[in-house]
């Protein structure tokens, strides 16, 4: 195998050479050195600065409907400050503009920051550096694709001025609620910019995945076997491939969607009376529908949540000191975890009146998922055991990361088990579950690669302080959020609910909302620290030598500038598995992948 | 003017603390130590903090059981449900003993293992026997999760008795309608098409079964220890009935009939004469006064969960379980006055 690699390098070794050759023989502009640019450093760069505009944006809207739902009907001059007297007359938050809120919300948080911010800063910053290649197998492609989300991103925010408003049917925009302007003022036009701004995200998506998963495949640099790759790049691999399965589904659906919308066909929809109207379409199922979002849908947040394993994996190794354990369990649960996401979709429709015998397969295909994510938390505490911490801010994060993973991951043990999730779909239950278990570790995790590879993207260090700061406040009221969410869902309130004020049996939970609210408030403020943080350090912070973390990986064996083509002379040479941390015999704590090995001793990848 | 302020506020802020950490930054490289570096300090501060926050979590959760518990849907009202909060039950006994366990190992790990300086850590790339161990245990306890959950989902989805009295939903924006199949227990047939302001089900008048229908809104009457099937429609969207005191729901779907079916067994006024009841609605009572709003007694109730417009914050209807006297009753004064309404309907289509 290694005189296979090694023709491989060589090729592309020169190829590349030549390509930087030419560059030297012009000036790169402004446009195409920072707008336009191919670069894959770059374009990670462009990702997560418009991630990180995109998550401020959705965060407060989850503030505004947080106002309404712990004070419903109470005036706040800041919902009429940001909506204005449409929207937000009195201070009121309408109950259009909640639904609408509550969508893009989601839409955003789930797209827009942790499928393309996540995947697209991390996977372009580290596929690269980690696996010792030049760039991506080509930068064009993703130039288009960050392109494209941009794009998506811009399309997104511009639903909101339009005159009836945003989509408002919920992330997951089922028809025919989605499909009839008739029934809502967020099916009109909104509806139109949400689905156009799908499709440019899932070309963004598609165009990036296959970057990913052709780099990976073909990049490799000498003595890089798949079994001495990071677990970062394990995860961005099967990751990448999940979206090029699945993303291609979501745009059938959104193109059938389309096509009942604005041609007057009937995939979705049936015997519908509306408007004052029967509608001729007859023969369609709305439930059609879901299948296909959730067939995209499930497989989806497997692609958020496991990149952010992927960077916990590799921060707690490196800040434990420790090898992760179980590399090749880990590799082999994130394969089964991608494999099994693509025969569960069922588990969001047990109350659809699907068929009670396929419920029930879908109650164990999904509960034999918990098997490897299990084995994952375990690997996690494991690692730390007996080692020699070091709190970065970046591993108080990842450490966040498995204690959330783990709480999410339990309460999804009861959703999944469909005769329990009848009395709780779709409440406040489900929210609190996939925030826990989806949103907040996500975030976290994303949170953890921010800190821990912002020497490499910015070449300077964020201030210490400020992330001890910003990880508690975040890590409290993520939990101060989304723990009590759990009890309102037990008390049956329904999620996309504008407010509760009209049933009785709910007025006793008005002051869980209110706490909620506080906590939300206090993680919103919480976000500034990082912000400013972010940003600051981005031009004032302080330098960072070129291995700041003692790390193995190859990308702390390129200079501390960006330089085009990463390595200024050769590639590097991999000899070994990333994780010699703390390897008996040795003297320092880590030995970088580039160190031969030395007579007699064993790759700790299994790699012979 | 206010605004502008607030902008002021803002970016002076943004400003002041900027400055902040440029002075800190500044006085930490005089003392020559780079500001970046994590020291053994820091470690030990926040190892501890790794305690102290499992600790707080830990009683935060209890917080929340003790105060929050207790506000919960009270004991299921139907056969199934007893099955159901017996079951979930289990699981989350299984559930916190995990939770409980991997917090404190991870939290207590955390802290204990905090970076010092001269400490190296202990090389354990792998153990095929513990991976082992974590593999098969967690696969046991979750085949008894599906076998047990697997057994309840197909009580609870076995076909109804035939003997059900069946009872139809039907949904719409923003409300629901109940259609009771009246003496021969079968509903009539329907047809969207046929939808008028008057014929608000859409309901065919050349159906026999459908002469002795009948149409109530707002209220669901049901009888206690009988059986019901539901049968859902829904007009336009998505709808889902849920019955969260008897742990059902069922989705509501345009173009298709889904069924559902259940027993009830505590009537509304046993329901108020529990004391979780009581204790729940004397809380309700009192932050109804305190806003000014009228006291309200216990009700079961029908939501809708399923988002389905601008109004689906407020689309219910009140269910009732009443005796079998009680509930026969009620509906003699819901049948169409004449007795002899259905003989005479059944008289006009034969002359047809
Ligand atoms: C800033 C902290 C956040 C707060 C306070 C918050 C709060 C909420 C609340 C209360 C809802 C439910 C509203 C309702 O159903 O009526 C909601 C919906 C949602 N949130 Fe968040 N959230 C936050 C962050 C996130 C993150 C990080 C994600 C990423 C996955 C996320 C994804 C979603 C999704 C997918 C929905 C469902 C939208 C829908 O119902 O269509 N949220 N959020
Ligand atoms: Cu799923
Ligand atoms: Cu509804």
């Amino acid at each position: 195998m290694s005189m296979e690699n090694h023709g491989h390098h060589d090729n592309h070794g020169s190829h590349e050479h030549q390509g930087h050759h030419d560059e030297h023989h012009h000036e790169e502009s402004f446009v195409s050195k920072y707008i336009f640019s191919m670069d894959h450093k770059t374009i990670s760069r462009q990702f997560l600065v418009t991630a990180v505009i995109m998550a401020t944006f959705a965060m407060i809207m989850s503030m505004l409907f947080r106002l309404q739902l712990a004070w419903p009907n109470e005036h706040f001059g800041f919902i009429n400050w940001i909506l204005g007297d449409k929207w937000g007359k009195d201070g009121i938050l309408e109950p259009g503009m909640y639904m609408a809120l509550v969508t893009i919300h989601g839409t955003v948080m789930v797209f827009m920051v942790l499928t393309g911010g996540l995947s697209g800063t991390f996977s372009n910053l580290l596929i690269p550096y980690q696996i010792g290649a030049r760039d991506m197998a080509s930068g064009f492609l993703n130039m288009l694709s960050y392109w494209f989300f941009f794009l998506s991103s811009a399309i997104m925010m511009a639903s909101f001025f339009i005159e009836t408003g945003p989509a408002s049917g919920g992330w997951t925009v089922y028809p025919p609620l989605s499909a009839l302007p008739q029934a809502m003022d967020g099916s009109k036009l909104g509806m139109t910019f949400w689905l156009l701004s799908m499709t440019a995200f899932i070309v963004s998506s598609l165009l990036g995945g296959l970057n990913y998963i052709i780099t990976i495949i073909n990049l490799r640099t000498k003595g890089m076997s798949m079994t001495r790759l990071p677990l970062t790049i394990w995860a961005f691999f099967v990751t990448a491939i999940l979206g090029v399965l699945s993303f291609p589904v979501l745009l059938s659906a959104a193109l059938l969607l389309i096509f009942d919308r604005s041609f007057g066909t009937s995939f979705y929809l049936s015997d519908i009376y509306i408007g004052g109207q029967a509608l001729e379409q007859t023969g369609g199922s709305p439930i059609l529908y879901q299948h296909l979002f959730w067939f995209l849908g499930h497989p989806e947040v497997y692609i958020i949540i496991l990149p952010a394993l992927g960077l916990t994996s590799e921060i707690i190794s490196v800040n434990a000191r420790k090898p992760i354990f179980g590399y090749r369990a880990m590799i082999g649960s994130i394969m089964a975890i991608g494999f099994l996401s693509f025969i569960v979709w069922g588990h969001h429709m047990f109350i659809t009146g699907m068929n009670p015998f396929l419920g029930s397969v879908f109650v164990f295909t999904t509960l034999l998922i918990a098997i490897p994510s299990a084995v994952k938390a375990f690997n996690y505490i494991t690692t730390l055991w007996k080692g020699n911490i070091r709190f970065t801010p970046g591993m108080l994060f990842a450490i966040g990361l498995v204690s959330t993973f783990i709480s999410g991951g339990l309460t999804g043990i009861i959703l999944a088990d469909s005769a329990l999730d009848i009395p709780i779909h779709d409440t406040y239950f489900v929210v609190a579950h996939f925030h826990i278990v989806m949103g907040v570790s996500a975030i976290l995790g994303m949170l953890a690669g921010v800190y821990h590879w912002f020497p490499k993207m910015f070449l300077r260090h964020m201030n210490k302080k400020l992330g001890y700061v910003h990880f508690w406040l975040t890590f409290v009221s993520a939990y101060g959020v989304f723990f009590p969410m759990h009890f309102l869902g037990l008390a049956g309130v329904p999620r996309r609910y504008y407010s509760n004020t009209a049933f009785p049996m709910f007025d006793n939970l008005v002051d869980i909302n209110v706490l909620i609210t506080c906590f939300a408030i206090l993680g919103g403020l919480a976000q500034i620290i990082f912000l400013f943080n972010f940003f600051y350090s981005m031009f004032r912070g302080p330098k960072s030598t070129q291995n700041p973390w003692h790390a193995n990986t190859l990308e702390w064996t390129t200079p501390m500038a960006n330089t085009h083509g990463n390595w200024p002379g050769a590639l590097p040479v991999v000899h070994r598995w990333p994780y010699d941390y703390s390897k008996p015999g040795k003297e320092a704590d880590y030995v970088p992948q580039t160190v031969p090995l030395a007579e007699g001793e064993v790759d700790g990848g299994g790699h012979h | 003017m206010i605004k502008f302020l607030v902008y002021v506020a803002i970016i002076l802020t943004v400003l002041a603390v900027g400055y902040l950490v440029r002075v800190f930054e500044l006085a930490s490289s005089l003392k020559g130590k780079r500001s970046e570096e994590i020291t053994e300090k820091d470690n030990r501060l926040m190892g501890r903090i790794m305690l102290a926050f499992v600790v707080a979590f830990f009683l935060f959760v209890i917080w929340q059981l003790k105060s929050y518990g207790w506000r919960m849907l009270p004991e299921a009202a139907s056969v199934h449900g007893k099955e159901l909060d017996w079951l979930f039950n289990f699981n989350m006994g299984i559930l916190w003993f995990v939770f409980v366990i991997t917090h404190i190992l991870l939290f207590y790990f955390a802290y204990k293992y905090y970076g010092r300086k001269d400490n190296r850590a202990t090389y354990f790339p792998h153990d095929n026997r513990l991976e082992m161990i974590w593999t098969v245990i967690p696969a046991i306890v979750l085949a008894v999760i599906v076998i047990y959950g697997i057994k309840t989902w197909n009580h609870i989805t076995a076909v109804a008795d035939p003997n059900s009295q069946v009872i139809e939903l039907y949904a719409k924006q923003f409300d629901w309608t109940a259609r009771y199949a009246g003496v021969d227990n079968t509903l009539g047939a329907s047809n969207y098409k046929l939808i008028t302001g008057t014929n608000d089900l859409g309901m065919d008048s050349t159906s026999q079964a459908g002469k002795d229908d009948i149409i109530v809104k707002n209220e669901l009457h049901i009888v206690v220890n009988r059986e019901v099937e539901f049968k859902f429609r829904s007009r336009d969207v998505i709808h889902s009935a849920y019955f969260p005191h008897f742990r059902a729901q069922m989705n509501c779907v345009p173009g298709m009939t889904t069924m559902l079916h259940f027993t009830p067994t505590i009537t509304t006024a046993e329901m108020r004469k529990k004391p979780e009841v009581i204790a729940q609605m004397a809380g309700i009572n009192a932050i109804r006064k305190a806003r000014g709003d009228k006291p309200e007694e216990f009700n079961y109730i029908l939501l809708c969960n399923k988002i389905c417009g601008n109004s689906h914050y407020n689309m219910q209807m009140q269910v009732i379980v009443e005796t079998e006297a009680e509930y026969n009753e009620w509906m003699k004064s819901k049948m169409p006055k004449k007795e002899a309404a259905p003989k005479e309907a059944a008289k006009e289509v034969a002359g047809n």
